[in-house]
């Protein structure tokens, strides 16, 4: 079965920080307000709050990844 | 006696001894470089196998297996392309410099025969710009070999940006399509999609100096120096507290003792030692005592062999005030599109000038020490990463310097600038 992670394209993420509002229990900010990301799997119970980051991120920075 | 130029006079190196890739005959010239190396033979899809038999890994810094790197690369639907890389951004390195001004025709040759072994009819060369002698060496040599030889292969050679991560794969790639000389998100990654779109197998100088030796001799002989895990010889580039600096060709698990010992060093002279560039770290000369010089050995002790550089630090240098000023310089070399690095370094850089200003309170090594986690793993490439390893070791190897800064007694020499900070240059 294939799990999602959680990825941020860094060169696009200007640190609006959307996402750490929104998957507070996955993503939280830096010292200068960009996202830190728990590395591990998304748990299937929030894969929906993690879905709607993704599609809010203002610059399409965050993406999540498909691992077997 | 004349001798004809059908023959290869060399049929093979030894396997046991050096120099390999160095030798002392100026070998600048083709002919005399067929004389003492012999004609190469055709790559093939067959190298690769020998390539992966040799354990033959980059010799630029990461340490990736070259016959992954090629696997992937001949494994693309499009014609590909090789890039040879020798723009060796790394302030204190000069080995691949050293390589294309002694032996050019053998780098040349190594990109040759992977562009067969791959299926690529293009070689892009790529150096430094300000390397005159490399450009010049280059030059003559691709020249020499588009009158005298009947090789298909096309070699065109670039005049890189000298910026620290403009070697950096995805950055060299991104320059050679027009872009800035900057790191680019994976995927795609180059040997999926790069110059041109097309599949692009990247590989350092030093790299492609061996990989025309293991087609010449084989596997076999390739491991005959070197140890099980890390096979084969290494060129490293030696400086500060020894007698003589310099480029040097080294049996890999060559143990550190004998590398400062013929250089006209020793541990007693040395305060600690900066191993694998900036990227590498620093290790207190008892750290440093015992190790050999090649990637599995120096990995477990928590350094790097990267590119080979190694400096040791004399006691009357500060390593403190040496290792800010390579923070700072390390932090204005951010290419300014990864939000954790662009901040991170910066702040990085400021705290270590507080510790070299006498962190009275302790708040900048606090603060320090957070943020180097912080940096970690959070970057289009791995210059953060490198950044915050190389500061890491600078607080552990350097405690009681920190210490004697904190107290105002430092009597170190503050001026010496053993480790180079280059002007930065442009992207383009």
């Amino acid at each position: 079965m294939s799990k999602t992670h959680i990825v941020v394209n860094w060169t696009t993420c200007v640190g609006h920080g959307m996402c750490a509002e929104l998957v507070p229990e996955l993503i939280r900010l830096d010292d200068w307000g960009y996202p830190i990301v728990d590395p591990r799997a998304v748990p299937p119970e929030l894969e929906a709050h993690v879905k709607r980051a993704v599609e809010m991120c203002p610059t399409l920075a965050l993406l999540v990844q498909e691992t077997n | 006696m004349a001798r004809t130029a059908v023959e290869p006079a060399v049929t093979s190196l030894s396997a046991h001894t050096l120099p390999r890739l160095l030798p002392h005959d100026d070998v600048r010239g083709l002919g005399p470089f067929l004389d003492h190396f012999g004609t190469r033979p055709r790559g093939s899809a067959a190298l690769i196998g020998e390539v992966e038999r040799a354990g033959l890994r980059g010799h630029g810094g990461a340490g990736f297996p070259t016959a992954t790197k090629m696997a992937a690369v001949a494994r693309g639907r499009r014609r590909a392309v090789v890039v040879v890389n020798a723009t060796e951004g790394e302030p204190m390195s000069t080995k691949d410099k050293a390589m294309c001004s002694v032996a050019p025709h053998l780098v040349l040759d190594g990109a040759a025969l992977a562009a067969e072994a791959v299926g690529a009819p293009d070689i892009v060369v790529c150096v430094d710009r300000h390397a005159r002698a490399t450009l010049q060496s280059l030059h003559r040599a691709i020249a020499e070999r588009a009158t005298y030889t009947s090789e298909r292969v096309g070699f065109r050679l670039e005049a890189a940006p000298n910026r620290y991560v403009a070697g950096e794969e995805t950055a060299l790639v991104h320059w050679l399509n027009g872009g800035d000389a900057k790191p680019t998100f994976v995927p795609p990654r180059p040997f999926e999609k790069g110059v041109n779109g097309r599949p692009t197998l990247v590989q350092n100088a030093e790299t492609l100096a061996h990989l025309a030796l293991i087609a010449r001799f084989g596997a076999r002989w390739f491991r005959g120096l070197g140890t099980a895990d890390d096979p084969g010889s290494s060129l490293v580039t030696v400086a500060g507290a020894v007698g003589q600096s310099g480029v040097y060709e080294i049996p890999l698990g060559l143990p550190l003792r004998d590398m400062l010992g013929s250089a006209g060093g020793s541990f007693d002279k040395t305060r600690a030692v900066l191993i694998g560039g900036y990227f590498g770290g620093w290790l207190p000369v008892d750290a440093a005592r015992p190790l050999t010089l090649d990637g599995t050995t120096l990995r477990n002790a928590g350094s790097a062999f990267g590119c080979g550089v190694v400096v040791a630090l004399p006691h009357q240098t500060c390593g403190l005030v040496e290792s800010a000023s390579v923070a700072r310089w390390l932090a204005n070399e951010n290419a300014g599109q990864c939000g954790p690095c662009m901040n991170g370094l910066p702040a990085i850089a400021h705290a270590m000038d507080a510790l070299v200003a006498g962190d009275r309170n302790g708040n900048a090594q606090k603060h320090l020490e957070r943020w180097i986690a912080m940096v970690s793993g959070r970057g289009a490439c791995k210059h953060p990463d490198g950044t915050a390893r190389f500061v890491a070791s600078t607080v552990t190897t350097f405690a009681e310097e920190i210490e004697d800064h904190r107290r105002g007694r430092c009597r170190r020499s503050h001026s010496t600038r053993l480790l180079a900070t280059p002007a930065p240059g442009g992207w383009r």
